[in-house]
C-alpha cells in the first residue's frame, strides 16, 4: 500500500500545475472557448512539446512509457483547470483503443503523430438510443476482402469535430445488444458518406453527431479481430471513467476552494458569512465529498488497466457512482453558497458546475453504475 | 502508488487470522457475529489470551508493551479481528486513559495502570459529560477540592458506558472554581468502590443497560490520583478525544456487518425472490458499500500520511462522520431487511447460553433493538455536528 508519487509523476504534476496556472486562468479560458475552433490548436502543440500527449505512449512511438496513474495525474491538473481541449477523446479513448487494438501498422503511422500533437481522434461508439449501454450498437458493417461499408449513426462523439479519425463501432454480426459481433474501424475525416455535425456541449468541451452512409474503408482499417471488439470497447469505457473521475476530483478541489474563498471574503449582516454555521456544515460536507471521491478517483486509475474486466468494471463503477454524487453535491452546493453571482456566466463556479453535471452523464451517470455495481458478479 | 498489500502485509494478515481462529472461543465469535450480549467475563478472557501473545494493546508504543506495529498493521489487525468475529477492544483503558497517562501521568500511575490495562485487571470508565454538559462539555460543574491529601469530589457524571463493571474511572472536575471555563478543570482518577459512588444505569430504547449515572458525595480519593497538572484537564480531555477518534470509524466492524447485510438480505425473500435481487434493495446496499469503501481508502490515504510523520489533524474528524453514517446505514438497512420481524422485542434471544425458540428467523431478534441502539453513533464522541464545527475551524479555517 503505497500512495506516494513516483518523481515521473511529481514532474507531471508541476509540469500540468505550472501550465494550467500560466496559460489557463478564467479570462484565457474564456477566450478559447469564443474561438472558431473552440479549443486552442496553440495550447495543444504546448502539451506536445512537454509530453503530455504521449505519457502512455512506448517511446517508439514517442511518448515516455508511463502508466495510468501518470496519465491520472495530468487529468487532474487539468480538472482545476476546466481544460477543453480534446484530451480524453485523444490521449485517452483514441490512443488507448490504438494501443490495445491498432495493428502495429496502424500504431506506427497514427501514434507518433499523436505525440506530437498533428492528429485528433474520437471514439464514435454512443447511438442515439443506446443510452449508456456499450452493447447497443445498430450500426452495420458489412463486407469482406476488399473492405467494409459502414451505415449507422453515432451520438454526442466527444471531440467528435475536429477528429483526424473517427474510430466507428459498428456491427459485423449479431443482434443489437448481443457482446460478439461488434467490430472497431478507423475513418478517416472526409471519407464520402461520413457526415460529422459538430456542436458546444454545455460545458464548453466539444462534441459531434456522426452519420456513416455507404461508407467505404479498406480492410486495413480494421482495429482488432472482426465480431471481437466488446472487450476493447468495454476497456475504452473503463479507461473513459477513471479519466473523468481523475478530472473531476481536480474540479471538485478548485470549486471547493473557491467556495472556501468567498465564504471567507462575502460579507452580510456585518460578517463574513463563512462565519454562519450552517453554511459552514455544507462547507465541511462538501470537503468530505471531495475527499470521497478523491479515494474513488485512485482506485479507478489503479484499476483502470488491470486485465481482470470484472473487477475492473465494477471499480469503475463504484468509482464513478462517487464522483457522480460527490460531484452533484459539491456543484449544486456551491452553487448555492455563492448565491446569485454563482449563476453567472461571468464568475467561475458555475463552470465548473456544468463540467461535473456533464461527467456524471457521460459514460454512465451515477444510477447506471450503481446498478451494474450492484448486479456485479465480481467479488 | 500501489493499491495492493505488500506480501509482508498480507503474511501479517494471515498470521493473525490464523491465530484468531485457533484462540478465540466459538462461543464468543458466535456471539459477536449475531450481537448478542457478551458477558463481562468473555470480554475480559479475550483481552488477556491477546495480551499473553503480545497483542494486548496494538496501537501503544513497545516500550508500554505494544507489539510496535505501524499503522498498516493496526489497520489489518482491526479488519480482521472485526472479520474473524472477536470482541471490540474495550476503548477506556486502551485507547482512552491509556496514552493519556503515557504522554502525561506520573511515572507511578505508569508503572502502576498501564500494565494492569493490557491484562484488563482495571476495568476503565469514563467521567466527562454531565446532564447539563454534553457538547458544551467545558461547562461541567463537577467539583473536586483539595482537603488535606485527599481531593473531595460531589457532583454527577452521565451516559458512563458499561460503568456497570467499571472498578475505575477517569474523570474530569473542577479543581479551580475562580478559573475561567476551560482552565480550572482537572483530570482525576478514582476507585469505583470508594464510599459516596452511586451507579444508576440507564436503559436505552433498545431495552439494553450499556450506560449509567454516576453520582458522587462527598467521595475521597488520594491527592496524587491527579493526572498531571490541576487545571490542565481540558487540554488531557482534547488529547485524548483525539486518539478516540481514529478508530472510530470503525471500518473493519462495518465490512463484517456489511457481509451479514447481504447474507439477511439473502435468506430474506419478496415473493419468493431473495430480497438482495430485487433493484431498490440490492441498490441501497451496493450506494452503502460503495461508501465505505471509499471511505477505507479515505482512512488508508490518512494512515499514508501518518506514517509520512505528518501528525492526523483534525481530517480524522470526518472518518467520524462518515463512519458513524455508514453504521447507521448498515444497522438501518438490516432491520429493513427482516421486515415485519424487526418488530418481536425478545431481548432474552440476545443473553449468553439462551437456547430458546427463536421469534421468526435466527437472526432476526437484535435487528430490531440495534438499529435504535446505534442512533447513539452519530452523537457520542463528539456529535457529527460537533465534529463539523471543529473540522470548519481547524481545516477550512472558518
Amino acid at each position: 500500500m503505497d500512495f506516494s508519487l513516483s518523481d515521473t509523476q511529481q514532474m507531471l504534476r508541476d509540469t500540468a500545475a505550472r501550465l494550467i496556472r500560466e496559460r489557463y486562468g478564467f479570462e484565457a479560458r474564456a477566450k478559447i472557448l469564443a474561438s472558431a475552433d473552440g479549443f486552442s490548436r496553440e495550447l495543444w502543440a504546448t502539451f506536445a512539446e512537454l509530453g503530455l500527449l504521449g505519457v502512455e505512449l512506448a517511446e517508439e512511438h514517442g511518448g515516455i512509457g508511463g502508466t495510468f496513474q501518470d496519465l491520472a495525474i495530468v487529468l487532474e491538473a487539468f480538472g482545476r483547470g476546466m481544460v477543453v481541449e480534446p484530451y480524453i477523446p485523444t490521449v485517452v479513448l483514441g490512443a488507448g483503443l490504438l494501443r490495445a487494438a491498432g495493428s502495429d501498422a496502424q500504431k506506427a503511422e497514427l501514434l507518433p503523430r499523436l505525440a506530437e500533437g498533428k492528429l485528433f481522434l474520437a471514439f464514435a461508439h454512443g447511438e442515439p438510443k443506446s443510452r449508456y449501454s456499450l452493447t447497443h450498437v445498430t450500426t452495420t458493417a458489412r463486407g469482406g476482402a476488399d473492405g467494409y461499408t459502414l451505415d449507422g449513426a453515432k451520438a454526442v462523439v466527444l471531440g467528435g469535430d475536429c477528429a483526424d479519425y473517427l474510430i466507428v463501432s459498428a456491427r459485423t454480426a449479431g443482434k443489437p445488444d448481443a457482446q460478439d459481433g461488434l467490430s472497431l474501424f478507423l475513418v478517416e475525416r472526409g471519407a464520402p458518406g461520413l457526415k460529422i455535425r459538430g456542436y458546444p456541449t454545455v460545458d464548453g468541451t466539444r462534441a459531434a453527431e456522426v452519420t456513416l452512409q455507404g461508407v467505404r474503408v479498406p480492410r486495413s482499417a480494421l482495429m482488432g479481430p472482426e465480431g471481437g471488439a466488446f472487450p476493447f470497447i468495454q476497456q475504452a469505457s473503463d479507461r473513459g471513467i477513471a479519466a473523468l473521475c481523475s478530472e473531476a476530483v481536480g474540479n471538485m478541489q478548485a470549486l471547493n476552494e473557491v467556495t472556501l474563498d468567498y465564504l471567507k471574503t462575502r460579507t452580510q449582516f456585518g460578517v463574513p458569512i463563512g462565519s454562519f454555521q450552517v453554511l459552514q456544515h455544507h462547507m465541511v460536507d462538501m470537503y468530505i465529498a471531495h475527499e470521497q471521491a478523491k479515494s474513488m478517483a485512485i482506485l479507478a486509475a489503479g484499476r483502470a488497466d488491470s486485465t481482470d474486466a470484472p473487477a475492473r468494471t465494477k471499480a469503475m463503477s463504484a468509482a464513478k457512482v462517487q464522483i457522480g454524487r460527490s460531484g452533484r453535491f459539491i456543484g449544486q452546493w456551491a452553487i448555492q453558497l455563492h448565491g446569485g453571482i454563482g449563476t453567472t456566466m461571468e464568475y467561475n463556479a458555475g463552470h465548473y458546475f456544468k463540467r461535473l453535471t456533464s461527467i456524471d452523464r457521460t459514460f454512465g451517470d451515477a444510477d447506471f453504475h450503481l446498478t451494474r455495481f450492484a448486479t456485479s458478479d465480481a467479488a | 502508488m500501489d493499491l495492493n498489500y505488500t506480501p509482508e502485509e498480507l503474511a501479517f494478515a494471515d498470521e493473525v487470522r490464523q491465530w484468531v481462529r485457533a484462540n478465540l472461543p466459538p462461543e464468543t465469535r458466535e456471539r459477536v457475529l449475531h450481537h448478542k450480549r457478551l458477558g463481562k467475563e468473555e470480554q475480559v478472557e479475550w483481552q488477556r489470551r491477546l495480551h499473553a501473545h503480545g497483542w494486548g494493546a496494538p496501537r501503544w508504543p513497545k516500550e508500554y508493551g505494544g507489539p510496535g506495529w505501524n499503522s498498516v498493521q493496526q489497520h489489518l489487525f482491526d479488519e480482521v479481528l472485526s472479520e474473524e468475529g472477536a470482541p471490540q477492544a474495550l476503548p477506556f483503558g486502551l485507547s482512552m486513559i491509556g496514552p493519556v497517562l503515557m504522554a502525561f501521568g506520573s511515572q507511578k500511575q505508569k508503572d502502576y495502570y498501564l500494565p494492569r490495562i493490557l491484562r484488563q485487571d482495571d476495568w476503565w470508565c469514563q467521567g466527562f459529560s454531565e446532564p447539563g454538559s454534553g457538547s458544551d462539555l467545558a461547562s461541567l460543574r463537577m467539583k473536586a477540592e483539595l482537603d488535606g491529601d485527599e481531593w473531595v469530589l460531589n457532583g454527577q457524571k452521565t451516559w458512563t458506558t458499561l460503568g456497570q463493571y467499571a472498578n475505575m474511572i477517569f474523570l474530569l472536575a473542577r479543581t479551580d472554581p475562580a478559573a475561567k471555563k476551560q482552565q480550572g478543570i482537572s483530570m482525576l482518577l478514582a476507585d469505583m468502590s470508594t464510599p459516596g459512588i452511586t451507579i444508576r444505569p440507564i436503559i436505552t430504547i433498545d431495552g439494553e443497560h450499556e450506560v449509567n449515572e454516576v453520582f458522587f458525595d462527598n467521595v475521597r480519593v488520594p491527592k496524587d490520583h491527579i493526572v498531571g497538572a490541576p487545571g490542565m484537564g481540558w487540554s488531557y480531555a482534547k488529547f485524548l478525544l483525539s486518539h478516540e477518534r481514529t478508530n472510530i470509524a470503525r471500518i473493519g466492524r462495518s465490512k463484517s456487518e456489511l457481509t451479514r447485510l447481504k447474507k439477511i438480505a439473502t435468506e430474506e425473500t419478496v415473493d419468493g425472490v431473495p430480497l438482495i435481487q430485487t433493484p431498490g434493495f440490492r441498490e441501497k446496499i451496493a450506494a452503502v458499500e460503495i461508501e465505505l469503501m471509499a471511505l477505507e481508502l479515505t482512512n488508508l490515504r490518512m494512515i499514508a500520511a501518518e506514517r509520512a510523520g505528518q501528525a492526523p489533524g483534525a481530517e480524522a474528524n470526518m472518518l467520524k462522520i462518515k463512519g458513524s453514517e455508514i453504521q447507521q446505514t448498515l444497522t438501518e438497512l438490516m432491520m429493513e431487511a427482516v421486515g415485519p420481524y424487526a418488530l418481536p422485542f425478545n431481548p432474552e434471544a440476545r443473553e449468553p447460553g439462551w437456547h430458546g425458540e427463536p421469534i421468526g428467523p435466527e437472526y432476526a431478534a437484535p435487528l430490531g433493538p440495534d438499529y435504535f441502539n446505534y442512533r447513539k453513533v452519530t452523537i457520542y464522541g463528539g456529535s457529527n455536528e460537533i465534529q463539523r464545527n471543529i473540522l470548519a475551524k481547524a481545516v477550512l479555517g472558518l
